[in-house]
């Protein structure tokens, strides 16, 4: 079974079963960098896999939150090589995704970002500004390893192209659920739908990201995804000073 | 065939909007949709003889091309070379960037937009949008770092005169790379109604292409007009270069002349550190940024380094693809030029020639003029990008006019 597949079966298999898995965000190196060992260790045993993002310095798909959390994160010496060093001391107890804008991943060799990523335990990546057609790049070595290059789906996303997205993505398939940055808050029938949509034509797990932040709105996803990540809501309550494990309890209502 | 064949052939950017292996398309799922309709709707277009009619009939009565080429006797016996001006500083709003607003506002208004959004550093191409946008009459956005609001603040009155609703950035590193970051946000958010309209030769594809389309005229007009004023083609054709635009719209054109040089010249700020310049490929590294692989000024863990230039214009870490290819095959080469020498050519051209130059082309005469140092004798072509009018505050704490 490769690490692609272990993260599919566990958003297959949510820890709170009935409900879609939670999958959180977390900004490397925020809010410190000296804490952030132990709170992906503890957020590791709430949540059902994680997003481990990678600061960048021109974070285009993100809202002011991440944009506020990767600069401080920036500002606190975060780096890819540290990132990838202190995920491999980390005991994990959900499988890691991760997410970085390109340049980073480009820098750092894609080979090598697909070695020492697998190593350090991580499953797969979501880039952002990596398109399909420009994926090979990254996806070769991925591939190789087992690991997922996950592709993203959006509200603005032809059938024919959802349906290609979602028969080549890994893992799972990240429907964005409104056109725009990561934040803000989305809801009601449209989301549903679109939902409805991705996931008549996917053969993996569809999570629904983008604006998710409450357990009402998860309780809306239920039988619509397969999992949520809740992304702008969490770093905010991290950055409040909240114990992000409890925060991420709230969550199951 | 190699890349620079291919170029000369008219063959780049590829299906793929590459530039050898420069360019692509490094965008988020959101906007492929929109990107793809941009790609076809400009393929489109620029195919239309009668839109192309009506772009040149706009850039005739409106813009007021062709602009002159200027022979610059003074300069030229200053120098000891034979030196002559493209003048993009006589085009309407004051600079090269309106050949590109108009040219992507009417197709924005062919395709069907709502809505125009766009980037601005020294407010140059916010203008030249404001503009072009009232012309075709669509509303306009214009995003603008607050570093450059303040230190660029009439072309800011001038872009609320014509109707655009500044926003400023106070993300990043408030400049224009802070602003091309929040108008791709904007973007994202609203990719059916909203047309971005980007101001330099870079991005994702077809933008550097376009763009190039759409400046080239500046170039061919300036070659016919060597021909015609000067008998032969220059010796040179140096223009400057941030994104590249009008760099690109001068070379384009000459890049099968293989006897005329191409010099593009990047500032070089106040020294050769990172963060103390913009001169990205001099000092850059390939990545990807904005949506395009191409050099850039970054650190060794791929984020990007604040970038410094008097010229507002110049002030951008990455640079255009088609510029990373034409010096990866030397078909052109790229130095920097730093603020002090910028300030020095703006004031020689002033009291040699009567014109202003913005401090963005002052960086051209500057390597021109080193380059006639070289090379005595020789036939220059400057891209004279645009006039310094805007530049006014900067020059006046810059140079010692004899007393407030």
């Amino acid at each position: 079974m490769t690490a692609a597949d272990k993260l599919t079966a566990a958003l297959r298999s949510p820890k709170k079963a009935g409900r879609p898995a939670i999958m959180p965000y977390l900004t490397s190196g925020y809010p410190t960098l000296d804490g952030f060992a132990e709170l992906v260790e503890s957020v590791s045993e709430v949540a059902d896999a994680m997003e481990i993002g990678v600061p960048f310095t021109d974070p285009m798909a993100d809202g002011v939150t991440i944009q506020h959390s990767s600069h401080i994160a920036l500002k606190n010496g975060v780096s890819l090589k540290w990132i990838l060093e202190t995920l491999r001391g980390v005991d994990n107890k959900a499988p890691m995704v991760l997410m970085s804008y390109l340049n980073p991943l480009m820098r750092y060799g894609f080979e090598a970002v697909v070695r020492d990523a697998a190593e350090a335990g991580v499953s797969g990546f979501i880039v952002p500004d990596l398109p399909f057609e420009e994926c090979s790049i990254l996806r070769e070595s991925a591939d190789e390893a087992g690991l997922a290059v996950i592709q993203l789906v959006t509200p603005v996303t032809p059938p024919e192209r959802l349906k290609m997205l979602t028969k080549e993505s890994r893992g799972f398939v990240y429907a964005v659920t409104k056109t725009g940055v990561t934040g803000g808050k989305v809801g009601g029938g449209s989301v549903t739908e679109m939902l409805d949509r991705v996931r008549a034509v996917s053969p993996l797990p569809v999570c629904a990201g983008f604006g998710i932040r409450s357990a009402a709105q998860i309780d809306e996803l239920t039988g619509h995804a397969d999992g949520a990540i809740v992304g702008s809501a969490f770093i905010e309550a991290l950055g409040r000073g909240e114990d992000g494990a409890t925060w991420l309890r709230g969550l199951h209502g | 065939m190699t890349a620079l064949a291919a170029l000369i052939a008219g063959k780049l950017p590829d299906g793929r909007g590459r530039f050898g292996t420069f360019g692509g398309r490094f965008i988020p799922e959101t906007l492929v949709p929109a990107i793809n309709r941009l790609e076809a709707g400009a393929k489109e277009a620029l195919a239309d003889k009668e839109w192309r009619a009506s772009l040149d009939a706009e850039l005739a009565s409106w813009v007021g091309r062709p602009t002159p080429l200027t022979h610059a006797p003074r300069l030229s016996e200053a120098w000891g070379a034979d030196v002559w001006l493209k003048r993009e500083d006589l085009a309407h709003t004051g600079a090269h960037k309106i050949n590109n607003a108009l040219g992507q506002a009417l197709l924005a208004k062919r395709m069907g937009a709502t809505r125009i959004i766009a980037e601005t550093g020294a407010g140059q191409h916010g203008v030249a949008s404001a503009a072009a946008c009232a012309r075709v009459g669509l509303p306009c956005i214009v995003y603008m770092g607050s570093i450059d609001i303040a230190r660029q603040a009439p072309n800011v009155h001038r872009m609320k005169l014509l109707g655009a609703e500044v926003r400023p950035v106070e993300s990043g590193d408030k400049t224009l790379r802070a602003a091309i970051d929040e108008a791709l946000r904007d973007w994202v958010s609203d990719p059916e109604g909203t047309f971005y309209l980007l101001g330099s030769a870079v991005g994702p594809h077809p933008y550097p292409w376009l763009v190039r389309e759409l400046q080239a005229v500046l170039g061919r007009e300036a070659r016919s007009q060597m021909l015609a004023s000067a008998g032969r083609l220059p010796d040179v054709a140096v223009a400057c270069v941030g994104g590249g635009s009008n760099a690109i719209g001068l070379f384009h054109p000459f890049v099968g002349d293989t006897d005329v040089a191409l010099l593009g010249i990047e500032a070089g700020g106040h020294g050769t550190g990172l963060g103390e310049h913009s001169a990205t490929i001099a000092y850059g590294s390939p990545g990807v940024l904005h949506g395009c692989r191409s050099l850039l000024i970054q650190d060794d863990d791929g984020q990007i380094i604040e970038t410094h230039s008097i010229s507002a214009g110049l002030d951008y870490p990455g640079v255009g693809p088609e510029h990373a290819l034409l010096a990866d095959t030397a078909r052109a080469t790229y130095e920097a030029v730093t603020d002090a020498e910028a300030l020095d050519a703006l004031q020689q051209c002033c009291r040699l020639e009567g014109i202003l130059p913005a401090l963005e082309s002052s960086h051209a005469f500057a390597g021109a003029r080193r380059y006639a140092e070289k090379n005595p004798g020789s036939v220059i072509l400057i891209g004279c990008s645009g006039r310094g009018d805007k530049d006014l505050p900067i020059l006046l704490e810059a140079i010692d006019m004899g007393g407030k």
